[in-house]
């Protein structure tokens, strides 16, 4: 098809100005086993283009399902009547802006394709590891999933610049919900973070046909544990909890767009402003962010963004020191400074924005137990299950899953409704230590919510257990 | 467009084998997205998107998928028999579905809205004038939205609306703002400028000095459009049948404790006062309304048709996440005019943010005031509010300490976007209630 593609672009593209066409095909399956029934399987088949015209300082674009050659000049006529109409009217001088014509390729490594094992065995697969989550009565919701995602792109513009990727994307889940009386508890495997890039060789890796039994377990053991105690102390973050933590209080502030103010009606603005970078200080020493789009594996790694712009892994915070924003060309124009190749969009129909990628916690050298050593009175907490945040990203609290108490370096028991609250922008000072390779996890989402239209993306995070000194803390009430 | 997916659904049944039926779901849109910035456009654009959703049934066996569609009938026969040749084809490997229900009543229904929209740039021009000398960010999204179904029992079913959302805010600095939002079918020049009157209005006294309230419980008033928020946070898993039978449902102490609200709420799923299609994806037409919590008590869940089967009850229509499109909370006792003289002391609540649960099975919420929220005194604003994070439960919020609704309501156009615009609505009442509490 992107031949086919490739041959109506270089028919229907200006030549008196900048033009470019995206194109993407999505395929995707999801299997789910709940209740020991095999639930709909549906598959998606989703193919469009998005056509963008520079024109003078105005850019529109056009987004189409229709492939055809009438379809793609159509698209490049609406596209073009856009950027005349905005020219002289834009908050962006596009003319100023760098437009790549960059030429490459980029796939995801995969051990054993989707196809590779029969639908049959997939849903044998999970009615097995279905059944594995239904340990007692009191046990009433329970599920086993696959959801894999194959997705291809073409970038290609009337300068000559072709980038064609391929990513695939794995989400395995499992959840157990317990039940007593009026109160419910639930403890899932993978579901919100639990996403990569690669095939069916993930599976192994992350330990899907090993976590069942521990999932139904620990939802169970929920049900008859006290509140988490409530007062301010040290707090130990497992990376399933970090993921979100980093997201919420270090990605979505640091997107340049943002600070320009695009977000402001929807996903919000930033505690942070374009004066910060280079000196302020976001966390303790310990904290070290990168943006890696080119980490193998991760759900968010690429060769280009949707901009066309190489991928590479820049240092966003080093030693705690804040060093550059998370901003593609179009941004970087505007603010005039650096940032990072992450112009995305979630789809042919939606125009690219500055996004997340892939945001990681670099490992410290703090084993587990060490850290837990350290803690005099606190709480351990894993995977979130709440999420708040202010729209300047800063007053947040989250709730997680699962808690135990640690009392004199030494873990406790579990404590159910575990949640803590906090600042952004003091939170991180308070970064105690930072756990070693032992402890990370490459983990990922496909649900980040941002930009008007909206675009939910995917987006990878990878990080090790972290402790804070002089958290918040507390439990569950009426 | 109509016209274009009857022959698609009539080309797919006669691709059918034996005794096959299929049912088909069509979603489509026309849309143009401007984003503005400073007054500014900051992107600018059109999205002509049309898929559809095919569940191939043979007995109790099935297999589902959907395709994006060109829009040519043509190639679009071509690319529905391979949809259907794969469908075939995964159905062989798949077990019988003992909860799969689709409509055999064949009801064909159509409605189909005049497009009374302006050409785009034309409302957007009028934005941008309204914005010089502000600062105004926001959305305007216009077009038409088509739905359809399908089955090869012969039942078809359309829906057409064209209708425009201009979802905006104006800046005074900062994180200091006042949002807005002008919604419908067909644009009225002087709507958008007595919205943008209200606007500058409380513009105005966002310029004061800002107040910041210690943590503790203050005497609020929710306005409409904050009320939406923390009503449509029940939506998530509130209302669905499935979730009330799987415990998960955070109105779980209505239905086990007999816990209630204040016997002047009412929550309902008003299909007919909304603006979404009467009709859901395996061809159930929608009950006009139905009431999910009247006079405080819990009274009903939406109930989708695998969830029917499963639990040998009717269902009422919903889809498959059983979430409402239609929601609606009953009007009060409160005229609006008064709310603030009613109010007294305490904080006006525009809008709030990002509401999560922070106690599910208590159905205790949190999230953040945004927008314009004022600190009141004696019935009138002094100050903007900095942002202070909320901490509630939802039994108190709309039971113990509620005050009152408001007479009038508002009818919320939802402007969300993602995968495709919503025609989702809300129409809300104001609330004033006691001893809200604030933790940060």
């Amino acid at each position: 098809m992107l031949d086919l593609i490739e041959k109506r672009f270089a028919a229907v593209a200006p030549d008196d100005c900048f033009c470019s066409l995206r194109w993407v095909r999505s395929r995707s399956e999801k299997i789910e086993v709940r209740e020991d029934v095999l639930q709909p399987v549906v598959s998606g088949d989703d193919e469009g283009v998005m056509l963008t015209v520079v024109d003078g300082d105005g850019l529109g674009y056009a987004a189409t399902s229709d492939l055809t050659e009438k379809g793609l000049a159509a698209a490049v006529a609406r596209a073009r009547d856009w950027a005349k109409r905005t020219a002289g009217r834009s908050v962006v001088d596009h003319a100023n802006v760098p437009r790549a014509s960059a030429t490459g390729e980029f796939d995801t490594a995969v051990g054993k394709p989707w196809s590779s094992m029969s639908l049959a065995d997939k849903v044998a697969l999970l009615e097995r590891e279905c059944a594995r989550l239904k340990t007692d009565d009191r046990i009433v919701d329970w599920a086993a999933s696959l959801w894999n995602v194959e997705t291809d792109t073409a970038l290609l513009t009337n300068r000559g610049g072709r980038i064609r990727q391929h990513l695939n994307t794995l989400m395995p889940g499992l959840r157990a919900t317990a039940n007593q009386g009026a109160e419910t508890q639930a403890r899932t495997f993978g579901s919100m973070a639990g996403g990569m890039q690669g095939g069916l060789e993930l599976l192994d890796r992350v330990g899907f046909g090993d976590a069942a039994p521990r999932v139904a377990e620990e939802a169970l053991e929920l049900l008859s544990a006290p509140d988490c105690p409530s007062g301010t102390m040290d707090l130990l973050l497992g990376a399933e909890q970090m993921v979100l933590q980093i997201h919420e209080s270090i990605g979505h502030p640091l997107e340049l767009d943002r600070i320009l103010g695009d977000e402001r009606n929807y996903a919000g603005t930033s505690f942070v402003t374009l004066d910060m970078f280079g000196s302020y200080r976001y966390g303790s020493d310990l904290l070290n962010i990168t943006f890696d789009p080119t980490k193998p594996g991760e759900m968010a790694s690429y060769g280009f963004d949707d901009d066309g712009t190489p991928a590479k892994r820049e240092f966003i915070i080093e030693n705690g020191i804040l060093k550059r924003p998370l901003g593609g060309a179009t941004s970087q124009a505007r603010a005039g400074m650096d940032g990072v190749a992450n112009a995305r969009a979630c789809s042919w129909n939606r125009p690219p924005i500055d996004r997340m990628a892939n945001i990681n916690l670099e490992p410290g050298s703090s084993t587990f137990d060490e850290m837990v050593a350290a803690v005099e009175n606190g709480v351990f907490m894993e995977t979130n299950c709440s999420w708040s945040i202010d729209d300047s990203r800063n007053k947040f609290q989250f709730g997680c899953e699962y808690a135990r108490v640690i009392e004199d370096g030494k873990l406790g028991g579990v404590v159910k409704k575990p949640n803590y609250r906090g600042i952004s922008a003091t939170f991180w000072r308070n970064l105690e230590m930072v756990g070693d390779g032992a402890t990370e996890r490459v983990m990922g989402t496909p649900y980040c919510g941002k930009g008007e239209p909206n675009q939910s993306i995917f987006v990878g995070h990878a990080t090790p257990a972290c402790l804070f000194a002089g958290v918040e803390v507390f439990g569950g009430a009426s | 467009m109509q016209t274009y997916f009857n022959e698609i659904a009539d080309h797919l049944g006669t691709l059918l084998q034996g005794e096959e039926v299929y049912t088909a779901s069509f979603s489509a849109e026309e849309s143009d997205f401007v984003r503005m910035n400073k007054s500014e456009v900051r992107q600018a654009g059109s999205v002509t998107d049309r898929s559809i959703e095919v569940d191939l049934i043979d007995g109790n066996r099935h297999a589902a998928g959907s395709s994006s569609l060109s829009g040519d009938a043509e190639i679009d026969r071509l690319r529905v028999a391979a949809l259907l040749g794969d469908l075939r084809e995964k159905r062989a490997a798949l077990p019988e579905d003992p909860h799969l229900l689709y409509a055999t009543d064949v009801t064909s229904t159509e409605r189909v809205a005049e497009n009374r929209l302006p050409a785009p740039h034309e409302a957007v021009d009028q934005v941008r004038d309204a914005g010089k000398g502000r600062d105004l960010v926001g959305i305007y999204a216009q077009g038409g939205i088509h739905r359809g179904f399908a089955s090869s029992l012969g039942q078809r079913n359309w829906f057409t609306n064209h209708s425009f959302n201009l979802d905006w805010s104006f800046y005074h600095a900062a994180d200091k703002a006042v949002k807005e939002g002008y919604a419908g079918f067909e644009w009225d020049t002087a709507e958008l400028q007595r919205k943008v009157d209200l606007a500058a209005k409380k513009l105005d006294a966002l310029g004061r000095k800002s107040h910041t309230v210690e943590p503790g419980r203050y005497r609020v008033y929710l306005a409409p459009a904050a009320l939406s928020d923390i009503v449509g946070l029940l939506c998530w898993g509130g209302f669905s049948l499935k979730m009330h039978k799987t415990k998960q449902t955070p109105l779980l102490k209505m239905t086990e404790d007999g816990v209630t609200m204040d016997a002047r709420v009412t929550i309902a799923e008003d299909t007919v006062g909304g603006v979404a299609p009467n009709f859901q994806d395996a061809g159930f037409l929608r009950p006009d309304r139905v009431e999910l919590i009247a006079g405080g008590a819990y009274k009903d869940c939406l109930v989708s048709p695998r969830s029917a089967k499963e639990y040998d009850v009717e269902n009422n229509g919903a889809d498959a996440w059983e979430t409402p499109e239609s929601l609606e909370v009953n009007a009060g006792g409160l005229p609006t005019e008064n709310a603030l003289a009613e109010l007294g002391t305490g904080v006006w609540i525009g809008n709030v943010w990002y509401l999560n649960y922070s106690d599910r099975s208590n159905c205790r919420t949190t999230g953040m005031t945004r927008f314009a929220t004022f600190w009141v005194e004696d019935g009138e604003i002094k100050a903007p509010l900095d942002v202070m994070r909320f901490d509630e439960t939802v039994y108190r919020m709309l039971g113990e300490n509620l005050v009152d609704l408001t007479a009038e309501r508002d009818l919320i156009l939802d402007a969300a976007s993602y995968g495709g615009r919503s025609v989702a609505s809300g129409r809300m009442p104001g609330a004033l209630v006691e001893d809200f509490t604030f933790t940060l």
